[in-house]
């Protein structure tokens, strides 16, 4: 395989290909007739998905450094670069994209039912905005793909969403560019500061992440990226832009909203918050605020979604949850809390975007999203429901899937740290048992009493094939999480160490807590403490 | 070629673009009037010559003067004593003048022929007002500048009024004549106190007096602070804006673009160099004064801009806006801020032309259909038209991607080499208020239906006004990713305003 890569100089060009192709694809869209447009889309995406598995393959574990580097000065007066390059992080999050997008297009073929070029033109758009997000390693060219991506979802959301589809849509985009603008001043900021101690301009990661700053720079610059991130992610109280996105926005909106947008406000917690600014993510009023926000997204969004009587909101509140999860390990501090926050985000893109598609499909045959008005689809819907109950029990973390390994690191990670709030973070892995599993009763295991009900169609072979990609991941992940594991851990060391370089007034990170078990966990090794929270889960 | 401005006739090489421009202006005039005039419509609809020719006859004097403009570059001059410079600064800011003059006359095509308007005299109004923004760039004097201004200004005030049909229009006229000359005032005692304070009205000599400390220092200060008042009004900051949403409200939409972008343009060049050059030796007193106003401007005329539902009018506030993020450049005084605003200007000068393109457009060649109800459904019934009003929306907004984002950018890299991070805060803060606005707009165009009973199908564009709007698009994107050329372009136009930095650092407050 490596060879073969190696033929086609794949290293060299793959990752330009990545995030400009669909723009190529977005103008074959336009030109394409009304009816062609989600076919090409379709196929486009999934020739990038074919294209990123290279990435896979091509990708040396092992070791920190960026891969598939690349860079062409951009704007030279500035020392801006246009740089391309993964770490063991950002390969995985820019497969989660490449591996998505082309299910949630192939998904939406009987959702979106008008102006489809559009639409499929701003799926792809929002395509190269993602896989530019994760791939950039120049800070400047990261902000440009991190607004972009704003442009596409305002229309996908506004345009064909529900009923408050612009409120929502407007909300979204207010909220996040709020943030993201105050993150350009500290940007520059951090640009001038980088300039005057190195002698030479750049915006590249690893030139700025050198930069000394005093601890009281690097608490003010940290606020600003981290309130861009949070709101992104959302970390409570930050989130009330996300339910209304989410039910507002089209399936596939949601579907990738969910699976890769968010994802960009955790990687930033990594990629930035982290190694930029070690000394403030580790001063202890910060980490505890992080923490303790964290878990009460966790818990907080686990009440408000057992409640929900609407499914999709109920889905986007668990969003909120794991999102809490990727919060809690990150600011443990710990491999196995980082290496636990990158695996949750990963499976949540998975299990929450399959989630999404699977509530659009019961939208299509129902026309209705509350709960109330479904019940024994079990019986007429056989397929569906298996596909369901498997989604759902993934997205409550259940041993063998994919939500386990990433929420038990996350929570061990913070147990190492923080043994009191990890209990209370733990208790969320039963709440969403119980927010969880009483909708997947409620929808498919009550009486079927309603004519509608019993009239509803099992899956298409189009919604198998959605779904069938999704599904395999969700078990592969639960059960060979290593594979995960083996490619990020060295960006994790590689963070922690930039962290623990930095002294002063930080926590005090016991030596024996940061032990390695990733690399012999089999996903089935059930911890006494863990086990004993997720049976709990399960029943 | 090498001036020195001892013979007259330097002076005819060193104003060329001006002289061509004028020529061409007197030519559009005669011709226009030449023709035989139809006596029920008062227009030239049945003249030899169709107002359509007199667009393109203005429009190869533009060229002429661009062409001329070019080879200015190719002369030197020496000695520094003449009326006008010949620096790169003048001539980045003669491209901006021409290329807005070049869209108001793209655009105004099938709105003079539409409106009945008297084209000879419209195109040589705005031809003369080109010639009077560049004599104000152009100008190491006072009093030329006060010339520039004056031809700019009265040619402004005609435009204002021209259709003499609508009564919005000659009450945007009369305002905007009255406070004008309002400025004016303010400009020439200004002028006075600082030839008082200086013994001179020649700004370098002005500027080597006040940094020796040989200016009166109570005259000069008064000199400063009326000559800010002028300036201020003219590009119409907070609080000397309040003429400005209904004079552009009032006035033909074709002139209200020309007003936000070129008249604008010329009076920041010609403040920008009075200050930078003539009065840096005096920053410690008028920055703060420059700070709270570029302030006050950016949350004012934003936050007003938010209760706009005519789409003129809140372009209008958000012209206000820019001129405040512009004055944070000014605030900040250094070479790359000054660079930034040349930058700024230009792609300013192209979103907003195109934006005003637009308005035309929808508004049916009138002065109809501008409220935003008007703009609901446009995306379904004329999609190209909306994609093309998005893209100069975003820019506006000064979104990634867009020309008017790598603008933003540079102010913002200005105010951060003079660490002004409040100011830099509250630009990006009113950014996103902003965002709304220019996304309200956007709302409607994409995800409303069109109002009840309101006229559909597709709106007539005529052919200049394509072009216009396809080469504003165009430039917009390529500077929006490539904007190396022109930053750098930019970059290398300022040395002429360069202020002292070893000066200005002790004067920082």
């Amino acid at each position: 395989m490596t060879a073969l890569l190696d033929s086609v100089a794949y290293d060299a060009w793959a990752l330009h290909a990545l995030v400009w192709l669909p723009l190529v694809g977005m103008g074959w869209v336009l030109m394409a007739t009304e009816d062609e447009a989600r076919h090409i889309a379709f196929r486009v995406s999934t020739a990038l998905f074919v294209l990123s598995l290279g990435l896979w393959f091509g990708f040396e574990p092992g070791t920190a450094e960026l891969q598939f580097a690349t860079s062409i000065p951009w704007i030279e007066a500035w020392g801006i670069e246009y740089a391309l390059g993964l770490d063991g992080l950002s390969l995985m999050l820019v497969l989660l994209t490449t591996f998505t997008m082309p299910l949630a297009i192939l998904g939406s073929f009987n959702y979106i039912d008008r102006k489809q070029k559009g639409f499929y033109a701003l799926m792809l758009l929002l395509q190269t905005g993602v896989v530019g997000v994760f791939a950039a390693t120049d800070l400047f060219l990261f902000y440009v793909f991190f607004e972009l991506t704003l442009v596409p979802m305002y229309f996908i959301v506004g345009i064909w969403g529900g009923e408050r589809r612009i409120y929502a849509a407007v909300k979204f985009f207010l909220y996040t560019a709020f943030g993201s603008l105050l993150m350009l001043v500290a940007v520059l900021y951090l640009y001038v500061e980088a300039r005057t101690q190195l002698g030479f301009a750049s915006f590249a990661f690893a030139d700025l992440a050198q930069t000394s700053l005093s601890l009281e720079q690097q608490l003010w610059l940290f606020s600003a990226f981290a309130l861009a991130f949070a709101i992104k992610v959302p970390i409570f109280p930050l989130h009330t832009w996300l339910p209304d996105a989410h039910v507002q926005a089209p399936t596939p909106g949601s579907v990738v909203l969910a699976a890769v947008l968010l994802k960009m406000g955790t990687y930033g917690f990594v990629r930035f918050l982290l190694p930029f600014f070690p000394e403030a993510a580790q001063h202890p009023t910060v980490v505890t605020t992080m923490i303790v926000l964290g878990v009460i997204g966790i818990v907080y969004a686990a009440w408000v979604a057992a409640v929900q009587p609407d499914a999709k909101k109920l889905v986007a509140y668990t969003s909120v949850a794991h999102m809490g999860f990727v919060v809690v390990g990150v600011f443990a501090l710990t491999v196995n809390g980082l290496q636990g926050a990158i695996m949750v985000m990963i499976a949540h893109g998975i299990s929450t975007g399959a989630l999404f598609l699977l509530l659009g499909m019961l939208y299509e045959r129902r026309h209705t999203r509350t709960i109330a008005d479904f019940g024994g689809l079990g019986r007429s819907a056989p397929w569906l429901a298996t596909a369901f109950v498997i989604t759902a029990l993934a997205s409550i973390g259940l041993p063998g899937t994919s939500g386990f390994p990433g929420e038990f690191l996350a929570l061990l990670g913070l147990f190492e740290t923080h043994p009191v709030l990890g209990v209370v973070a733990a208790t969320g892995v039963i709440f969403a048992a119980y927010y969880m599993l009483p909708m997947v009763q409620r929808i498919f295991f009550n009486a079927l009493d309603r004519d509608e009900n019993r009239e509803v169609e099992d899956l298409s072979r189009r919604e198998l094939v959605v779904l069938t990609p999704l599904i395999a991941a969700m078990i592969l992940l639960g059960v060979f999480p290593n594979a995960v594991f083996e490619r990020t851990e060295p960006t994790v060391r590689a963070v922690l160490e930039r962290v623990e370089e930095a002294t002063a007034a930080a926590v005090e990170i016991e030596p024996g807590l940061d032990m390695d078990i990733t690399s012999d966990l089999p996903a089935e090794v059930v911890d006494p403490a863990g086990s004993t929270v997720d049976e709990g889960a399960v029943r | 070629m090498i001036l020195d401005f001892t013979s007259q006739l330097d002076y005819v090489w060193a104003t060329l673009p001006e002289i061509i421009l004028c020529v061409s202006g007197i030519l559009v005039l005669l011709l226009g009037v030449s023709g035989k005039r139809d006596p029920v419509s008062g227009g030239d609809a049945a003249s030899e010559l169709p107002s359509h020719d007199l667009g393109y006859i203005t429009l190869a004097g533009l060229l002429a003067a661009a062409m001329a403009n070019g080879w200015l570059y190719g002369v030197t001059e020496v000695g520094s004593i003449g009326l006008v410079v010949v620096d790169d600064f003048r001539l980045f800011a003669n491209w901006i003048f021409l290329i807005a003059a070049g869209f108001a006359v793209l655009m105004s095509f099938a709105y003079v022929y539409r409106q009945r308007l008297q084209a000879g005299e419209f195109y040589a109004l705005i031809l003369f007002a080109t010639a009077g923004m560049m004599f104000m760039a152009g100008a190491r004097d006072l009093i030329v500048i006060f010339l520039g201004l004056e031809v700019m200004s009265i040619s402004a005030y005609a435009l204002t009024a021209f259709n003499r049909r609508d009564r919005r229009s000659a009450e945007a006229g009369l305002k905007y004549f009255i406070l004008g000359a309002f400025s004016t005032g303010f400009f020439l005692y200004g002028l006075a106190l600082v030839y008082g304070a200086t013994g001179s009205t020649n700004i370098e000599m002005v500027g080597a007096a006040v940094r020796s400390g040989a200016a009166t220092p109570t005259l000069i200060l008064f000199g400063i602070a009326m000559l800010a008042v002028a300036f201020a009004f003219k590009v119409g900051v907070v609080p000397f804006h309040m003429w400005a949403p209904d004079v552009y409200e009032g006035a033909p939409t074709p002139v209200s673009a020309f007003m936000a972008v070129a008249v604008k343009a010329a009076a920041f060049v010609a403040f920008f160099r009075v200050f930078l050059v003539g009065f840096i030796g005096a920053y410690a007193a008028w920055y703060p004064i420059v700070w709270w106003i570029a302030g006050i401007t950016m949350v004012v005329a934003n936050i007003l801009a938010l209760a706009q539902f005519n789409v003129k009018r809140m372009l209008a506030y958000s012209s206000i806006a820019h001129a405040g993020y512009l004055m944070v450049a000014l605030a900040a005084a250094n070479d790359r801020a000054s660079a930034g605003m040349l930058f700024y200007l230009l792609v300013y000068a192209i979103m907003n032309m195109g934006a005003f393109a637009v308005v035309v457009i929808v508004g049916r060649q009138g002065e109809e259909s501008l409220e935003l109800d008007d703009y609901a459904g446009l995306g379904s019934s004329n999609p190209l038209l909306a994609v093309f009003l998005t893209i100069f929306l975003l820019a506006l907004a000064g979104f990634p991607g867009t020309a008017g984002f790598m603008g933003k950018i540079f102010l913002l890299q200005g105010a951060a080499d003079s660490q002004l991070w409040v100011l830099s805060i509250v630009l990006v803060l009113m950014t996103v208020v902003s965002y709304y606005y220019y996304l309200r707009v956007a709302w409607y165009v994409w995800m409303r239906d069109a109002r009840e009973g309101a006229p559909t199908g597709e709106l007539f564009v005529p052919l200049p006004m394509r072009f216009a709007l396809a080469a504003a698009a165009a430039a917009i994107l390529l500077l929006g990713v490539f904007p190396s050329g022109a930053m750098e372009f930019a970059q290398s136009s300022v040395a002429a305003v360069s202020a002292f930095p070893d000066a200005l650092t002790s004067l920082i407050p």
